[in-house]
């Protein structure tokens, strides 16, 4: 953490997006976090992506729990919604806000301790109903804010700083996304922007539910030579599944791709996404070959990165139930009154 | 090719990130002694100043301040730190400082040195060398010392007061110096046997223009330089109502300034150029336009028009400029000559050297336009034991570029008087130490402050033209210096990189503010520039690249916008990023074989 403002000062000749903004327009607070905290890298992966989308601040709310992780939407998008919710709650609010407006895009933050412990409930039903959102865990397999526990996320074969064995099988957020019905999965690390950022980018835009599984080192209490969660770990035992490129609608493709290499979806929305696949044995359009490729990576102790699973059918809660286009939050009383006559007709049918 | 990992050790490297000192002739700290200002420690601030810079209370006046436009407050929000006038500051609050000033030895060490002018850089000259034990006499043809800063910068601009205790300064220290000795031969000089000498006589003759009228109307046109000096010696004290000053530099800025408190009441400048190309610095003319002096530009002067055997006026021609190139040519646009009636013009076209009464045949070689042949390191002519320096070394310069000669002559002559070679100069004085108190604690004030540059206070404008002696600027107070040297960067505390404690979490990344810190793959020097997250296009600024890091990459920090605000440092989890303060000062001759 600091103590001096981040100065106003930027550089001249920052990028600006479709909105005349920069990335700068969509940070927050200075962060409160410990230096170096892999979250706050998160919170600007989120930036990057939210900055290439040209999302206006208003069309986004910001969705959390309680942890670290859970703290960092305060460090992003400060001019943007927000609800920092209690304790593995986000969902709840999430589908609360969702269900009202159907307009936003929803950005949720939590931890492998909000999401994994407390909160596993909520999570599982969330992706159940294949809530239109982006669900970031920012995954440091312990409970930061709380001073170290071991979290549901932390590996077996992890011991904690001070040496204690973690006795507990964990828990792959990851499979138990794909298993329960997400459009749009994916694991990353929160030192690789080169990899997250286009992965959240596509997450944004997807339709249905996204979840990123973001590794994200604790420096204070899981960074340490026995943790699976550290930077030097991740680094070591990382295998990239592929490469993503997000190309907006009616944009050329200007990267040349050797033929045979890559797969390419469009989206609801137009644009495509185009998959550089690393690994010839993983079809991330199969959902059993997608959690077996987990499953075999994770017994051999390797990290596997990039985009896992997705679903080519965009589908999201408001298509399950059928609700009004228009979101609910701005039907006017003269398209939520049935009037007298409306009114008399529903009660002749209890007459 | 890939780029080689940056050389920190070698000092210059980290003398260039601090622009304004960089830019200085005579790379004075100036990042240090603006903290001393803050802190209000005025006498230390003097002092430091004083070391590198000679004159402090001069140049926080007149300085033409090559470092302002290199100032890193340009490229970040385009006005600079007020880093001449907070000079001033420390000037004019500072304690008395006569037991700080160097004491001579009581043995001199028995080498006589001549120098000949008592101007601003035979002066520095002393300055240097009396401490170390020389006997320094000065030979000036004016009857007081100071060169250009006494005859020609008006009292308006330089208060009389102000230059003799800094000429005083100097001469308490024991130069001598012989007044009203003009040396007209040096070939008889040279006979006094000195163990060397030293010119420092200016660039003293004021350029003339041989158009029609010249020789009738003499008596109502003056050379500039030699108006100015009549003005400051007391010989002239009034001027027509009429007055036209011919030229666009500095020195025209300084005529037409001081003939509107002689008396004239329609004075304007002409100027063969646009106005954007004359040569005078923006300040001067805008101090000239707040008096409002009309400036007119693109005007020839084509001829005197004399009547009754007396000058009554001027022939312009008009011209527009044409630039291809990057030369200009004035081109007349045809339109009848424009007549502007006056009764005295003032000259102010430029000067030139003036060695005739420097034989030819003493073993000083002349080159191009008659100047002396002069190495551009040593200062030595092609006579060993000759040197040159100031405006008499390569034509008319400034204040702070005669100091900067001066401090290079003294280390020379100190090396010949001996017997050693002026090849092997001696080090500048460099420290890097870090400026870490506690976690979020550095020994200097890292928050960047918004506000904008204050401008100067001025004197009453009326009676400023009724008085020319009285100061135009009054100077900020000291809640004033305080708010301005808050502005500085400090460019001079340095980010120090360690690459093996780097993790690579990307957090220094994340929170620089001006996008300076990159992880890329190594690369030849445009593409590395080219793949940064905001390509480094400023190629005056250097890149800072690491060490190849673990995941094969290495850090390449764009030196250009950096704000040196710490936050790096202070978000790095391992310590990596070092906010270290690094301190210069050129070398001088007390670092040499005698010091
Ligand atoms: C009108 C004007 C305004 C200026 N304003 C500024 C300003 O604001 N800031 C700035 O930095 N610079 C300014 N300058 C330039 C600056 O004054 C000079 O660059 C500087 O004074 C040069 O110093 P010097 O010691 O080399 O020479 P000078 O200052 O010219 O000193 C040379 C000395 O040598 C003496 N001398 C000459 N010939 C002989 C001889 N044969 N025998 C004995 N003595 C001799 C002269 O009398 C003189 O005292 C200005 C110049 C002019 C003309
Ligand atoms: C209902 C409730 N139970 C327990 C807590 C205490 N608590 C706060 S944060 C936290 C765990 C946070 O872990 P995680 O979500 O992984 O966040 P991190 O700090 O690691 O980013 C716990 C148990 C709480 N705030 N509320
Ligand atoms: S305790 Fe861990 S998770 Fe929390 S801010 Fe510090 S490094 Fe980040
Ligand atoms: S000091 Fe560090 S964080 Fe601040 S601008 Fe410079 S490189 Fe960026
Ligand atoms: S914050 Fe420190 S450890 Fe992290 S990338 Fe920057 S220099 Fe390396
Ligand atoms: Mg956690």
């Amino acid at each position: 953490m600091s103590y001096i403002k981040k100065p106003s000062a930027k550089h001249p000749r920052l990028p600006k997006n479709r909105l005349g903004l920069t990335r700068r327009d969509y940070e927050g607070a200075l962060s409160t976090l410990c230096a170096g905290c892999g979250h706050d890298s998160v919170s600007s992966a989120i930036i990057e992506a939210c900055f290439n989308l040209s999302i206006p601040a208003h069309k986004l709310a910001k969705l959390s729990g309680i942890g670290c992780s859970s703290k960092t939407p305060t460090y992003f998008l400060n001019k943007s919604h927000g609800f920092n919710s209690v304790h593995g709650r986000m969902p709840s609010v999430a589908t609360g806000a969702n269900l009202a407006n159907r307009d936003l895009f929803y950005l949720g933050v939590s931890g492998d301790g909000d999401t994994a412990s407390i909160g596993l409930g909520q999570f599982c039903h969330i992706i159940r109903r294949r809530l239109n959102m982006l669900y970031v865990v920012d995954n440091n397999g312990t409970y930061g804010l709380t001073k170290g526990q071991f979290s549901a996320t932390n590996d077996k074969e992890s011991k904690s700083k001070k040496g204690e064995d973690n006795l507990f099988e964990s828990i792959d957020l990851a499979a138990l996304a794909i298993q329960l019905g997400a459009g749009f999965v994916a694991r990353s690390f929160s030192g690789d922007k080169e990899q997250l950022v286009p992965l959240m980018t596509a997450a944004l835009k997807y339709k249905g539910f996204s979840f990123i599984d973001v590794i994200s080192p604790c420096v204070t209490f899981n960074n340490h030579i026995q943790s699976t969660k550290s930077y030097q770990y991740f680094r070591e035992h990382n295998e990239a599944l592929g490469f993503l490129d997000v190309i907006p609608d009616k944009e050329e493709i200007k990267i040349q791709y050797d033929e045979g290499t890559t797969t390419e979806v469009e989206i609801h929305d137009g644009s495509k996404m185009i998959l550089r696949k690393l690994d010839n044995n993983h079809n991330p359009y199969d959902k059993s070959n997608a959690l077996s490729v987990l499953n075999g990576h994770q017994s051999d102790g390797s990290v596997v990165t990039g985009l896992i699973y997705l679903d080519k059918n965009e589908m999201d809660l408001h298509d399950t139930i059928n609700t009004n286009h228009k979101p609910l939050n701005i039907l006017s009383e003269k398209e939520l009154c049935p009037g007298s006559s409306g009114l008399d007709f529903v009660n002749k049918n209890f007459s | 090719m890939s780029m080689k990992p940056t050389d920190i050790s070698d000092p210059e490297y980290f003398h260039k990130v601090v622009d304004c000192q960089w830019a200085c002739p005579a790379h004075t700290p100036v990042p240090e002694y603006i903290r001393l200002i803050a802190a209000g420690k005025y006498t230390d601030a003097y002092m430091l100043n004083w070391e590198s810079n000679v004159f402090p209370g001069v140049l926080g006046r007149t300085c033409d301040r090559p470092c302002e436009p290199a100032c890193r407050r340009v490229r970040v929000e385009d006005e600079p730190v007020a880093i001449c006038r907070l000079k001033r500051v420390a000037a004019d609050y500072k304690d008395d400082v006569s037991k700080l000033i160097p004491k001579p030895p009581k043995k001199t060490n028995g080498k006589k040195i001549a120098l000949l002018g008592a101007g601003p850089v035979s002066l520095a000259v002393a300055r240097d060398l009396l401490p170390l034990g020389y006997e320094c006499t000065a030979y000036e043809r004016d009857p007081v010392p100071g060169g250009l800063m006494r005859t020609n910068i008006p009292s308006f601009r330089l208060p009389a007061e102000v230059l003799d205790e800094e000429c005083n300064q100097i001469i308490n220290m024991g130069l001598k110096v012989e007044y009203n000795h003009e040396v007209n031969s040096f070939k008889e000089f040279l006979k006094l046997d000195h163990d060397a000498v030293f010119i420092g006589t200016g660039a003293p003759k004021g350029k003339d223009l041989n158009i029609p009228g010249r020789q009738e109307a003499s008596k109502n046109i003056h050379i500039g330089i030699d108006f100015l000096a009549s003005v400051a010696f007391e010989h002239v004290s009034k001027i027509g109502k009429k007055v036209i000053v011919l030229g666009g530099g500095n020195t025209a800025m300084d005529c037409c300034r001081t003939a509107v408190r002689l008396g004239g009441k329609e004075v304007g400048v002409y100027v063969r150029s646009p106005k954007v190309d004359m040569k005078a610095s923006d300040w001067e003319v805008e101090e000239a336009e707040m008096e409002n002096i009309p400036i007119y530009e693109n005007h020839v002067p084509k001829e005197f028009i004399i009547k009754d055997g007396k000058l009554c006026g001027m022939l312009f021609e008009k011209v527009t400029a044409e630039y291809s190139n990057g030369k200009r040519k004035l081109i007349p646009t045809g339109e009848p000559l424009v007549e502007v009636e006056c009764d005295d013009v003032l000259m102010a076209i430029g000067q030139d050297n003036a060695f005739e009464w420097m034989e030819k045949d003493l073993g000083i070689e002349f080159g191009e336009w008659d100047m002396p042949v002069v190495d551009k390191k040593t200062m030595q002519s092609t006579l060993p034991k000759v040197f040159f320096g100031g405006d008499a070394a390569w034509g008319p310069e400034n204040i702070i570029t005669a100091v900067a000669h001066a401090h290079q002559a003294a280390i020379s002559i100190d090396l010949f008087c001996n017997g050693k070679d002026l090849n092997e100069r001696p080090e500048p004085h460099v420290f890097l130490e870090s400026s870490k108190m506690g976690l979020h604690e550095w020994s200097y004030d890292n928050g960047y402050d918004e506000v904008e540059r204050l401008s100067v206070p001025h004197a009453d404008l009326k009676e400023s033209l009724k008085n020319r002696k009285l100061e135009v600027e009054l100077g900020y107070d000291d809640e004033m210096a305080f708010q301005e040297a808050s502005r500085c960067l400090n460019c001079d505390v340095q980010t120090v990189f360690e690459e093996n404690r780097c993790i690579e979490c990307d957090a220094c990344v994340d929170v620089c503010p001006e996008d300076c810190i990159n992880f890329v793959q190594n690369d030849e020097e445009d593409k590395l520039r080219a793949s940064l997250r905001v390509p480094a296009l400023n190629l005056e600024e250097d890149i800072y690249v690491s060490d190849v890091l673990p995941t094969s990459r290495v850090m390449v920090k764009d030196e250009d916008l950096c704000l040196h605000c710490g936050l790096c440092a202070e978000r790095c989890p391992t310590g990596a990023w070092d906010m270290q303060k690094f301190f210069y000062m050129g070398a001088q001759s007390k670092d040499g074989c005698s010091g």
